[in-house]
């Protein structure tokens, strides 16, 4: 029988960069800033420090990457490195990272990811993708991943466009309160409407920023915690994982992504159902991801996400409000720490658009073209 | 012509080189198992179905279902330019296979999931390639 370390571990301190363009910032030094304002945060000093997580900077693959960062930092960890299935990476670290500190395979871990596509290199953003032909077809960019899986859910399920606007609308919307949100400026459905189309149906409104920034989290045990009297720990209470793992040309399912498994993974561990959450931040590289994970989690039928999240009920006030720092639509597009980072103000009462008496956050990180999945859901 | 407006060609191996080499002769293949039976695209060493090393190239018969498309209406690659707005589409072939195309002939406006599609191999600089059209 495996043991459940519900609640076990908490996120002791959080932190992050300014998002944006960081022009002359190579990701170590951004990582090392980021890593330095969590532990200011977590009010604890690097030597207690004793794993290291990092996920592999996407603009550019880098071999050993976390030793030159744990370098940098003048670390000699126990245990750690760096991970990479894409944006899922920062909470599968999270919970590599809880199940070590359970394991006493370490006490005190950073979880860390640094990107700077926007100043940077694009290394890994410009390529085709797929096989060896795909530019033959002009099968190009990332975007068009996420528009085939779109139109198909479009048709499949006569999902409304205005359904993928109200997820951008709801984003820009908490994004504009957000002080360190790269993009402040507000959409209406309207000016979404008007957007224009990158690769159809996906609307220049649907695509994430592209931006430089890097986010940190420190993971421990709560009972370490609590001796070292950090001043807000938030509860670790589930987390899950699911990879797809099909090319999408090749996926049976192009409108199931391993969401599914990975939030069940994550609710059962926690006990905890999705009428229990309050507050959700959803991973939205693309509108439709974020739509689609919404739908796998449970929060509506599969297929009814596009109307579903019309009406407010996304938004600040709503039934369920999500990404409410203004997620990777508005604050930042780097791939998915600063979602929990979000999630943790949240459970501290400390958001800009703080959700009132909000006691149970759901976090979804994502990677490829829907081809991983995971989920964290934290608590007071 | 200038090199920026040639269509860029397939990376060739030794796995996928048959392919575009029966395209050339107009006949779309696709690998299927010995041990199993399972048919599939792209080019692999082994069945990913149950890893055997054993298949054969076969022949499609050229009908196929739409599953899903998309429409370009900007260029990634310089080449593309003059042909936007074009449409990739993923398609499945009627053995089985699914794999990645463009839809020629016919509007995007038009399109529909599941609706069927006749293959159409075009010629390009130096190879073919292969294309669908609706029915």
């Amino acid at each position: 029988m495996a043991s459940n370390l519900s609640g076990k571990v908490v996120i002791a301190g959080v932190g992050h960069t300014a998002f944006g363009k960081l022009p002359g910032r190579s990701t170590v030094s951004l990582n090392v800033e980021a890593i330095r304002n969590a532990l200011a945060n977590a009010g604890i000093e690097k030597t207690e420090v004793d794993g290291l997580f990092v996920k592999a900077p996407t603009s550019k693959f880098e071999m050993m990457y976390a030793q030159k960062l744990a370098e940098a930092l003048g670390l000699q960890p126990r245990i750690g490195g760096i991970w990479d299935h894409g944006g899922a990476s920062n909470i599968s670290m999270i919970s590599y990272a809880a199940m070590a500190i359970e394991a006493g395979q370490c006490e005190v871990a950073i979880v860390a990811l640094a990107d700077n596509p926007a100043t940077g290199t694009r290394q890994a953003y410009e390529k085709s993708y797929g096989d060896g032909d795909s530019g033959t077809y002009g099968w190009f960019g990332t975007p068009a991943g996420y528009a085939m899986i779109a139109q198909r859910h479009l048709q499949q399920y006569g999902t409304p466009n205005d359904g993928l606007g109200a997820i951008a609308v709801a984003c820009r919307k908490h994004g504009a309160v957000n002080p360190n949100a790269q993009l402040r400026k507000p959409l209406t459905l309207d000016q979404y409407r008007q957007s224009r189309y990158i690769v159809e149906p996906l609307r220049r409104d649907d695509c994430c920023l592209v931006s430089d920034g890097a986010a940190a989290v420190v993971v421990m045990s709560a009972e370490r915690a609590k001796a070292m009297k950090v001043a807000k720990p938030v509860a670790v209470l589930g987390f899950g994982q699911g990879q797809t793992s099909w090319d999408v040309a090749l996926r049976p399912d192009l409108t199931t992504t391993a969401a599914k498994v990975s939030a069940q993974t994550a609710f059962a561990m926690a006990g905890l159902q999705p009428k229990d959450i309050d507050v959700a931040q959803v991973y939205d590289c693309f509108t439709i991801a974020a739509l689609m994970t919404l739908e796998d989690y449970g929060f509506c039928a599969k297929g009814q996400g596009g109307h579903w999240v019309q009406g407010g009920r996304i938004e600040v006030g709503g039934e369920l409000p999500i990404n409410t720092s203004g997620g990777l639509l508005s604050e930042t597009g780097m791939p998915g720490l600063q979602l929990v980072i979000e999630g943790v103000r949240q459970m501290r009462g400390d958001s800009v658009n703080q959700v009132k008496g909000a006691a149970k956050c759901i976090v979804s990180n994502q990677g490829g073209i829907m081809h991983t999945h995971s989920t964290l859901i934290l608590g007071q | 012509m200038s090199e920026a407006l040639t269509i860029p060609a397939p990376e060739l191996d030794d796995l996928s080189r048959p392919f575009w080499d029966a395209l050339k002769q107009g006949r779309l293949t696709f690998q299927r198992c010995t041990a199993c039976g399972h048919a599939w695209l792209p080019a692999r060493s082994d069945c990913p179905r149950c890893l055997a090393p054993d298949w054969q190239r076969q022949d499609a018969k050229g009908g196929a279902t739409l599953v899903s498309w998309v429409v370009y209406r900007m260029a990634y690659h310089p080449a593309f330019e003059s042909r936007l707005p074009y449409t990739v589409a993923t398609v499945q072939l009627d053995e089985g296979p699914r794999m990645i195309s463009n839809i020629v002939g016919a509007q995007p406006s038009q399109l529909r999931i599941e609706q069927r599609l006749r293959l159409r191999i075009e010629a390009e600089a130096d190879f073919m390639v292969p294309r669908f059209t609706p029915t």
